[in-house]
């Protein structure tokens, strides 16, 4: 694994947080996957080691948990509530505007693999319905006239970026 | 008719202008006092005061908090967990997110005087994996409070210290539930635990006696110290004790949170005068009052409950006082006190399909009526909504959801039964009715539900 040094002693620091090493499973998943960008089979098998546990005893944590992905995604990722209050105010039709934005379907990588977009459950913000989340970021009340500006951000953010 | 006014404890300096999260201005409004009369009273005295207080748990379930900590088993020698749950996930629930992200302190104090009362020395807060910025806002915090000495080792001088940790979830609902917060903590799946014999309080986070109480309501016990437990259970209605937090989203002119007395304000005020009444031309049709999972009330229905002294009343959906002991007389619940509205441009087949699409996604597999039920009700929806619905299709959903409550490990097996039982129930002519309705649409409701 090459992990950042940074990361490597986020890692050692939150394993002490627990009397069981094994608590510190889900912390160092998501401290990988901060890093790296997804689960590989390499990363389970170091964070098996790493907690003197089994991979499998991992791997059961990256097919359990939403947010651990064992492929990499797009540069951005786009999450789109789908639950009932973000539906009632538009949730699908905002989900959609993104789709069109990127000329992607919700799952998959954008052609030019700047943007993932999902559907996901309740993101405990349904009174700014629709929400969104891109990357660490929330969005609230994104219609698809806000969907749209955000949109143009991330592909203003895409063409300032030194090598695309 | 007026709406009484709201009675802001908790929320006392939510979007507060000038109102930051930091340990200065905290301290500035007050904070931490609470924490420094709690290290001077004696830890029973303090869940004395809790039981006095009536607080009940703002999680979902209401159960009586000083009771709950009573139930701790205090002579195994293990050590005692706190586990906050701070999962937030049960679709139409914001409360605990203002919380954290604006008033993250209160929280802490809240933590430190439940963890001197019951003498615990070590606290996690479980945190959804959705919350990034929330987590770090807590993880500063519990760094200024600890650079403060109001946590970590010798808390104001005392001999006593407590840690509290931020641990994050990945993005499961389940996650919610106690005791699979419990072995989520541990590191493993989120499997809830079958009770007996894994009740918390006595075998929970590493077989160790363990309290989880949720955000808001450990934000209580700051303030039934400050009042007193007779003072605060003065607050409120009789049983249904202290303020709560109403989340209002769908349908409304002007969603958003509200604290009130419990019980003192109707959901008809609540709706009508605080949420501005529905969308321009457009009327109510139904209401979820405490998170997704709770029953639906339908507008138009009445409730005919028995007053004490023997005699009844009858109220419509407007005049239900938003307590927990009402809510579950007219038959659903106060839950989170998540309320969802929706008007009449809603189709409710096609709003059980959204629903049910959540249930069948976050079962955690265990058991088999559950994960089978859920996801063959998400079907049925699934395939009224995308393809060919049939009129009978209501009555084989209302069949699936009987036979899944009550032979479940957790009470997500009800938690995913409810809608789908009271959906039917109450709106069985649009069930029927759905077929027609459809005819050349790809959608009955004005947006896509599902
Ligand atoms: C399926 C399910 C999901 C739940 N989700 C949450 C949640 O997100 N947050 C929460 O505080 N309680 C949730 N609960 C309730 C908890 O199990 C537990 O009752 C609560 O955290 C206890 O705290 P309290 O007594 O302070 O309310 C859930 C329960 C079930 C059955
Ligand atoms: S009722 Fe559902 S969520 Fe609860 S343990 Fe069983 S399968 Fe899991
Ligand atoms: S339903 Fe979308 S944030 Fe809750």
């Amino acid at each position: 694994m090459n992990l950042k040094p940074e990361t490597l002693r986020r890692i050692d620091e939150v394993i002490t947080h627990y009397p069981v090493k094994r608590s510190a499973a889900l912390p160092l998943l998501h401290l990988v996957q901060e890093d790296v960008g997804f689960i590989s089979k390499e990363a389970i098998e170091w964070i098996a080691q790493k907690l003197e546990l089994e991979p499998i005893n991992i791997y059961e944590l990256v097919t359990f948990y939403p947010m651990f992905r064992q492929q990499p995604i797009g540069r951005r990722h786009i999450k789109v509530c789908r639950t009932l209050s973000c539906a009632l105010m538009g949730g699908y039709k905002t989900c959609e505007a993104f789709e069109k934005e990127f000329n992607t379907r919700r799952g998959e990588v954008s052609p030019d693999g700047e943007v993932t977009i999902e559907f996901v459950e309740c993101l405990a913000s349904c009174g700014t319905a629709p929400v969104v989340m891109v990357d660490d970021e929330l969005h609230e009340k994104v219609d698809v006239a806000k969907a749209k500006q955000i949109s143009e951000q991330i592909k203003r953010e895409k063409a300032e970026r030194p090598n695309g | 008719m007026r709406a009484p006014q709201q009675r802001r404890i908790i929320f006392k300096h939510i979007d507060e202008p000038g109102y930051t999260n930091d340990l200065a201005c905290y301290v500035r409004h007050g904070g931490y006092e609470m924490l420094k009369k709690a290290v001077g009273m004696q830890p029973a005295a303090i869940i004395d005061e809790v039981k006095k207080s009536g607080l009940r748990g703002r999680g979902g379930a209401g159960f009586p908090c000083g009771v709950k900590w009573g139930l701790v088993d205090r002579k195994s020698g293990k050590p005692i967990y706190l586990v906050v749950n701070a999962d937030e996930s049960e679709p139409g629930t914001f409360k605990d997110r203002y919380i954290m992200h604006q008033d993250p302190h209160q929280l802490i104090e809240g933590i430190m005087i439940t963890c001197w009362a019951n003498n615990v020395k070590q606290a996690y807060i479980y945190i959804r994996g959705e919350m990034p910025h929330g987590a770090r806002i807590l993880e500063k915090a519990i760094a200024e409070a600890r650079a403060a000495n109001f946590c970590g080792p010798n808390i104001l001088g005392t001999a006593y210290g407590c840690e509290i940790y931020v641990h994050r979830g990945a993005g499961a609902y389940i996650c919610g539930e106690e005791t699979g917060l419990i072995e989520s903590l541990e590191g493993k799946r989120a499997y809830p635990r079958i009770k007996p014999p894994y009740f918390p309080a006595v075998l929970g986070l590493y077989q160790c006696p363990t309290i989880v109480n949720n955000v808001e309501t450990l934000c209580h016990v700051k303030h039934i110290v400050d009042m007193g437990g007779d003072a605060f259970s003065r607050i409120g209605t009789p049983n249904n004790t202290g303020t709560r937090i109403l989340c209002v989203s769908g349908h409304v002119q002007k969603p958003g949170y509200f604290e009130y007395e419990v019980g003192k304000i109707t959901l008809g005020e609540l709706l009508n005068e605080v949420c501005g009444g529905p969308l321009p031309g457009r009327t109510f049709k139904a209401v979820i009052p405490g998170g997704s999972s709770a029953k639906i009330l339908r507008f138009g229905e009445t409730f005919t409950l028995k007053n004490k002294d023997g005699s009844t009343r009858t109220l419509a959906v407007e005049d239900i006082p938003m307590d927990f002991d009402t809510l579950a007389a007219c038959g659903t619940m106060g839950g989170s006190g998540g309320v969802i509205v929706m008007d009449d441009s809603v189709n409710i087949v096609e709003a059980l399909g959204n629903i049910n699409a959540f249930y069948a996604h976050e079962s955690c597999g265990q058991c088999t009526p559950c994960r089978e039920g859920s996801l063959w009700m998400k079907k049925i929806t699934a395939r009224m909504v995308h393809a060919t619905p049939r009129a009978e299709d209501g009555v084989l959903l209302k069949s699936v959801a009987d036979q899944i409550a009550g032979r479940t490990i957790c009470a997500f097996g009800e938690a995913c039964s409810w809608p789908t039982q009271s959906y039917v129930a109450k709106f069985p002519e649009e069930f029927r009715a759905y077929p027609e309705a459809k005819k050349g649409k790809t959608h009955v409701s004005a947006l896509p539900l599902v």
